[in-house]
């Protein structure tokens, strides 16, 4: 794409998916497309509702289908197409060479198995482990994402955990097989602070030991500035404003993101201050966007915005935006 | 666990014997009399004595008394002699005497309840074994093809009911097709496989009666509770290590949708002891549910008192049971 000097690990290109249910369809998801290098770390940031999670469950067939119907140009991890691969295909991917870890550790562990079991499971499935040899593995993963006593903590239930700690058994079973690329969606949204500033640590960590690609999608800012490379603004499905991290937060380009960076309350300065909000919703997409989805919300908006849905157009060398308006300007872009 | 369930037992105590005061006040109420079956020649000075003699003359509370070791004391020593083949005290002990056949309760019971286990235990059994894979399944492809039909199979055993579907199998299947026999034979013994063979012949259409219930009953359960854990987050968590679709419903949804449904399966058993009144009736079974229809209609107090306090004694173990089971199913439920 926009840098080819590093191959990327995974390459995504046009993806798309609809969500065609008896009351219509949902176009969730409107051709995206971003790469991801070795060990780089990409955080997607967006509203509730904006596509990130959907995106990242959809190259990966995690999304049911139907009512999901995924397409696109392709998905292209270590060399392989995703979207054209088969059922068993994807299952030997998922879990061994993409990791995943999911939002709420409460809910994503499953209750009635003790964390053993669970954490030995991709082991046995993908590394073809025998039962003595896993439990090795599982107990030198548990220590390695810092819980202690691991050897008897492999006995326990999810519910004997703590949230924080539940949510390491989730990422030591995403990291159970040494993935190339760990997904991580929101993994700090349901902790609190203290617990998340731990599990960001943690992932900073792991990332430089183990050396493998990171994409981590959620709707905090703060987060992203302290962990994240490269950085995907999500809206209604689509990419919005793609930057380094220190371009986005110094030189944001889209009305979107720039409204995002606003919303970020001050902890320094005048008190008085109202916190900033983004007025209004995120659209839901009956069909596929032929204009900006953004623009009922947009103060730059313009009649263009409402006939075309720009496409992302180069604004620095890692920088791209999907917007008619230019901030240099202040007028509109020249495309 | 295993302290929990000493504890429970012994809590069963009492509750069992206020029950048995329940049951024993509530057929004492109950206007009948034991020398109403006997002839009319029979003065009433003489019925008197009868009465006088079976001990209800004396107050209520020394019958209960009487009542409690009959059943309590008497029918267990008795047990033990039998099984053991030795002698007790003086073996003169009063049993629980049915007023209708003048054979001890607990003899009769024995005799019925094998008919009872076989057929309705049978068609509890198959009943689960059709309907957990129904129920699995319909859930898996919710609104498939399958899983409509099955709605709709399921609503016709809910809704119709045993008298009406029992004369219908027997229309089709006896009269007109001639393929088993209508009536249940309680006197046939099996002894080869012939025999055996017709054994199966008549047990098929009360068995297929009461399956057609159970069947119905339980996929239900077991669909809504698979429906429940479907989706939930950990089986997205089962599905992104790459497990396949049969270990994901099989192993991580299964487990926790048996939760429910084995305690309504538990729960479920005593039915099959307290037999199908209406479908032993229609087939002519000799078990439980018609002696104690038939108990009922006679004014036989002791039996129905008995059938009854076992069923509650029943009903107390599988309740108990089925916590038991509970626990061992969710770790989340600890009573230690």
């Amino acid at each position: 794409m926009l840098d080819g000097a590093q191959p990327s690990v995974l390459d995504v290109k046009d993806l798309k998916t609809v969500f065609k249910t008896r009351r219509g369809e949902v176009h969730a998801v409107n051709n995206v497309s971003f790469h991801l290098k070795a060990g780089e770390l990409l955080g997607v940031v967006g509203e509730s509702g904006s596509g990130k999670s959907v995106t990242m469950m959809s190259l990966i067939g995690l999304v049911p289908a139907p009512p999901a119907v995924v397409s696109g140009e392709g998905v292209y991890f270590e060399g392989q197409n995703l979207l054209t691969a088969t059922d068993d295909e994807l299952r030997a991917v998922r879990g061994a060479r993409i990791g995943f870890v999911f939002q709420d550790p409460m809910t994503s562990l499953n209750p009635v198995f003790n964390v053993g079991f669970q954490l030995m499971e991709p082991l046995r499935k993908h590394m073809g482990m025998s039962k003595a040899k896993a439990r090795v593995r599982a107990k030198e993963l548990l220590e390695l994402v810092g819980i202690p006593d691991a050897e008897r903590r492999l006995k326990d239930y999810p519910h004997q955990f703590s949230g924080g700690m539940r949510q390491r058994v989730m990422i030591a079973i995403a990291l159970a097989c040494d993935p190339k690329v760990l997904i991580a969606d929101e993994p700090t949204t349901a902790l609190d602070v203290t617990i998340q500033a731990q599990i960001l640590e943690l992932m900073k960590d792991l990332r430089d030991k183990l050396g493998m690609a990171v994409v981590w999608i959620t709707h905090d800012l703060g987060v992203i500035a302290g962990i994240a490379d490269r950085v995907l603004v999500m809206y209604g499905g689509q990419v919005v404003e793609h930057a380094p991290v220190r371009e986005l937060f110094a030189n944001p380009k889209h009305p979107y993101t720039r409204a995002l960076l606003e919303t970020v309350p001050h902890v320094r300065g005048e008190r008085a201050e109202r916190l900033e909000v983004i007025e209004g919703q995120p659209p839901i997409l009956r069909a596929h966007p032929t204009a900006c989805p953004f623009r009922d919300r947009c103060d730059k908006a313009f009649d263009r915005c409402a006939r075309e849905n720009p496409s992302r157009y180069p604004v620095g060398p890692v920088h791209d935006v999907a917007c008619f308006w230019d901030p240099e300007t202040g007028g509109a872009r020249d495309v | 666990m295993l302290t929990f369930t000493i504890r429970r037992l012994f809590m069963a105590i009492p509750t069992l014997l206020f029950i048995s005061l329940i049951i024993f006040l509530i057929l004492d109420l109950a206007p009948s009399d034991p020398t109403a079956s006997l002839p009319l020649t029979i003065p009433p000075e003489v019925r008197a004595e009868i009465r006088a003699s079976l001990g209800l003359d004396e107050p209520i509370h020394i019958r209960f008394a009487l009542w409690l070791q009959q059943f309590f004391v008497n029918e267990p020593l008795n047990l033990i002699e039998q099984w053991t083949g030795l002698t007790i005290g003086d073996g003169d002990r009063t049993r629980v005497i049915s007023w209708q056949t003048r054979s001890p309760v607990v003899d009769i019971i024995a005799q019925r309840m094998p008919q009872t286990l076989w057929v309705v235990g049978t068609a509890y059994v198959v009943g689960i074994l059709i309907a957990l894979p129904i129920g699995i399944y319909s859930a898996y492809r919710q609104y498939s093809i399958f899983d409509q039909a099955g709605t709709f199979i399921t609503m016709v055993g809910f809704s119709v009911p045993p008298f009406f579907s029992g004369v219908l199998v027997i229309v089709i299947f006896a009269v007109q097709l001639g393929w088993f026999p209508s009536v249940y034979d309680t006197t046939h013994v099996v002894v080869d496989w012939d025999s055996f063979v017709v054994q199966l012949k008549q047990m098929i259409l009360p068995v297929m009666v009461l399956a057609l219930q159970i069947t119905s009953q339980i996929s239900r359960f077991m669909r809504a509770s698979m429906l429940d854990n479907l989706n939930q987050d950990y089986v997205r968590t089962a599905r992104a290590k790459g497990l396949t679709e049969s270990v994901v419903v099989m192993v991580h949804v299964l487990r926790n949708s048996m939760i429910p449904v084995v305690t309504v399966i538990a729960l479920g058993v005593p039915q099959v002891f307290g037999g199908a009144i209406i479908t032993e009736q229609v087939f002519k079974v000799n078990g439980l549910g018609h002696l104690l229809i038939g108990a009922i209609q006679g004014g036989d107090i002791p039996t129905v008192q008995t059938l009854t306090f076992i069923f509650a004694v029943l009903i107390v173990l599988f309740n108990l049971i089925a916590d038991v089971l509970y626990g061992i199913l969710d770790p989340r439920i600890r009573y230690d």
